[in-house]
């Protein structure tokens, strides 16, 4: 009988003695920081895989540090949606620690191979931490855990990766800061930490100026983190400039992770009630995220590099999910379109990432004009590309395809049709940017042919993460087609208390 | 109106600090060019979290002026019997940890801010951005 109350806690522990172990085995073997980093990863997704069956079968787990109770503790809760997620950023996290073992040691010196793959399984640490910790501060600490392993692992690329992460480093400690201040006026109303503990305290307090001015310093905050519009800006140029394994672990992990914590806040800290009570709480996220899904698009199309045309694509991306969540109040479905799209982008992009930065892995190569003729060289690389695309685009039965066809029975269900016609609009500017990509690779011959670039595959160890991904994609999606996590989804629905408004 | 000033303003003085700090490290984040001054407006804007937190633990009032403080949160019998009022100690240790954090963003910053230096030869932001242009125009 295995202990899995223990497991969430675990899954942070060893995450962390395993980074101060790569430290030390670092001076003793370099090359065993990747093997250390790939093992604890690996063990966490089998933990986490524990963790979904338990909580699907038997309940939601509370596992108490130090055995004091919650008020006072802090308290680790891994219910429906916090398994849910941690699977996700778990198994994304392993595909880029074995995409990385390549990369790294083609764009890294050498000597800073040891720090690199602790910082990385730290930024693992946080990630994980963020989604299992059931206490507000405790979240932020893990917060920050992971956006500072994730400014210097940024920075390490050197050049222009510095101004980014530099960048990244002022907007995210803002960001985090709002969230700090949000708890501040939190805790001066309710005099506790703990989520669950803070949920019942807080509806006698709704009408409180700074419950209300709490909510909106938290959501600004969350917001910066998760890269939603307008508070994009220091994203493009993170993605952008990182080392491809880190812009394939924060495009895909640390994206979904902050938007983990936006949800929680929202729905599980505050309610359902909370949000349509004072204002048009979910109005206006439904409008602005339909802003980012026709703005992200449209600059998308503008880029000539391949890495920033995909961070836009993430801000887009970025709007479905919060699209999703806006609709969520007012349709029977619930949160389900937004959290189907939190695993479908990560696949998505993952994959896409996981391409592009193959691309600038053989030939250095950035700019969209330059991948004429590419399919013939790396076949692999560019036909996880194309499947990835296409699923982007939404092509059936990709997951791509699923998160737009749900979303729009969600907007048909609240009623709420202009929204439809903001789904096929960025959907056709999708279309615009991704055929683009395609025709160049797959269609386009250069005249004269000797300016084609002559370069083979990629590592077996690079591509076929992609593939994995890329293939996920479609199964993916028929999974959810055929209903298989429905049941899932109606646990957290109805554990938020979502999903029964007509 | 004195009557308000004196229930709004100055018996809670300490928020008013806050805030007034915590809009000058806001403003210094996003209006300075330079970004040493940049991680200096940040740091300010830390600080000033840390004063908020602390007010808030705080009991003691400006009754008439004559001060009132919260004691020590030590809980030892004769002082619960003289009803003694003690500061609430939970914002300290999360401060703690908060100073602590904002130590690691300060000096991650600090490292990226001598890296850029060395990258860049200044640390005005205008400059590095023209900087950034010329490489980009060098590289096409």
């Amino acid at each position: 009988m295995l202990p899995i109350e223990q497991f969430p806690v675990l899954v942070v522990a060893i995450s962390l003695l395993s980074a101060l172990t790569i430290l030390l085995a670092g001076w003793i073997n370099k090359k065993s920081c990747f093997f250390i980093s790939l093992a604890t990863i690996t063990f966490q997704f089998i933990l986490s895989i524990f963790i979904l069956h338990h909580v699907l079968t038997v309940g939601t787990i509370h596992y108490w540090l130090g055995g004091w109770r919650p008020p006072w503790g802090i308290e680790y809760v891994v219910d429906a949606l916090n398994a849910y997620v941690l699977i996700i950023i778990l198994f994304l996290s392993l595909l880029a620690a074995i995409y990385s073992k390549r990369s790294v040691e083609h764009e890294i010196d050498e000597k800073k191979l040891v720090t690199f793959y602790t910082l990385f399984q730290l930024l693992v640490t946080g990630l994980a931490g963020v989604v299992v910790t059931g206490d507000l501060f405790n979240m932020y600490v893990l917060l920050e855990v992971c956006s500072l392993a994730a400014y210097a692992l940024i920075a390490v690329a050197g050049g222009r990766a510095l101004k980014a992460s530099y960048n990244y480093l002022v907007m995210g400690a803002i960001g985090v800061c709002f969230y700090l201040l949000g708890i501040a006026f939190l805790y001066s109303v309710t005099g506790t930490l703990n989520m669950g503990d803070m949920r019942l305290l807080l509806p006698a307090l709704y009408g409180n100026k700074g419950v209300q001015l709490a909510f909106v310093f938290m959501f600004i905050g969350l917001g910066i983190k998760a890269a939603f519009f307008p508070l994009h800006t220091w994203q493009p140029d993170a993605y952008t400039y990182a080392p491809s394994a880190i812009t394939v672990i924060i495009s895909t992990a640390m994206a979904k992770a902050s938007i983990y914590a936006l949800i929680r806040i929202i729905f599980s800290v505050f309610t359902v009630d909370f949000i349509t009570l004072f204002a048009p709480i979910a109005d206006i996220i439904s409008w602005v995220a339909a802003i980012a899904m026709i703005f992200g698009s449209i600059l998308a199309i503008a880029q000539f590099n391949l890495k920033r045309m995909l961070a836009y694509s993430s801000i887009a991306n970025i709007g479905y999910i919060m699209l999703g969540v806006g609709l969520s109040t007012s349709t029977t479905l619930g949160l389900t379109p937004a959290l189907m799209h939190i695993l479908n982008h990560a696949l998505m992009k993952g994959c896409l990432f996981m391409a592009a930065c193959g691309f600038i892995y053989k030939a250095d190569l950035r700019d969209i004009r330059d991948l004429v003729g590419l399919a013939r060289r790396m076949p692999y690389t560019c036909f996880a590309f194309l499947l990835a695309a296409l699923s982007m685009i939404g092509f059936p039965p990709s997951v791509g395809f699923v998160t737009k066809l749900y979303l729009i029975f969600a907007a048909l269900d609240a009623g709420k049709y202009i929204f439809i016609a903001v789904i096929f609009f960025s959907t056709l500017l999708m279309i615009v940017y991704f055929w683009h990509v395609i025709e160049i690779m797959y269609i386009r011959v250069e005249e004269g042919g000797e300016k084609e670039i002559s370069v083979t595959e990629v590592p077996r160890s690079m591509f076929i993460p992609g593939l994995v991904l890329a293939f996920l994609c479609f199964i993916v999606g028929i999974i959810w087609l055929i209903g298989t996590p429905m049941p899932l989804m109606d646990a957290i629905n109805s554990g938020l208390g979502l999903g029964v408004v007509p | 109106m004195i009557e308000w000033i004196a229930q709004h303003i100055v018996a809670k003085y300490n928020f008013w600090i806050a805030i007034v700090i915590m809009l000058t490290g806001l403003y210094a984040t996003i209006a300075k060019g330079n970004l040493l001054k940049k991680l200096i407006g940040l740091t300010i804007f830390q600080t000033s979290i840390f004063l908020f937190y602390i007010s808030l633990s705080d009991v003691g009032t400006l009754a008439g002026l004559g001060l009132h403080y919260g004691t020590a949160p030590i809980v030892w019998e004769e002082g619960i019997h003289k009803g003694y009022m003690y500061v609430n100690p939970l914002p300290h240790v999360l401060m703690l940890t908060g100073i602590v954090v904002s130590a690691a963003t300060t000096a991650v910053g600090l490292a990226l801010v001598v890296r850029l230096y060395e990258e860049y030869g200044t640390l005005e932001e205008e400059r590095i951005m023209e900087k950034e242009m010329e490489i980009e125009r060098r590289g096409t």
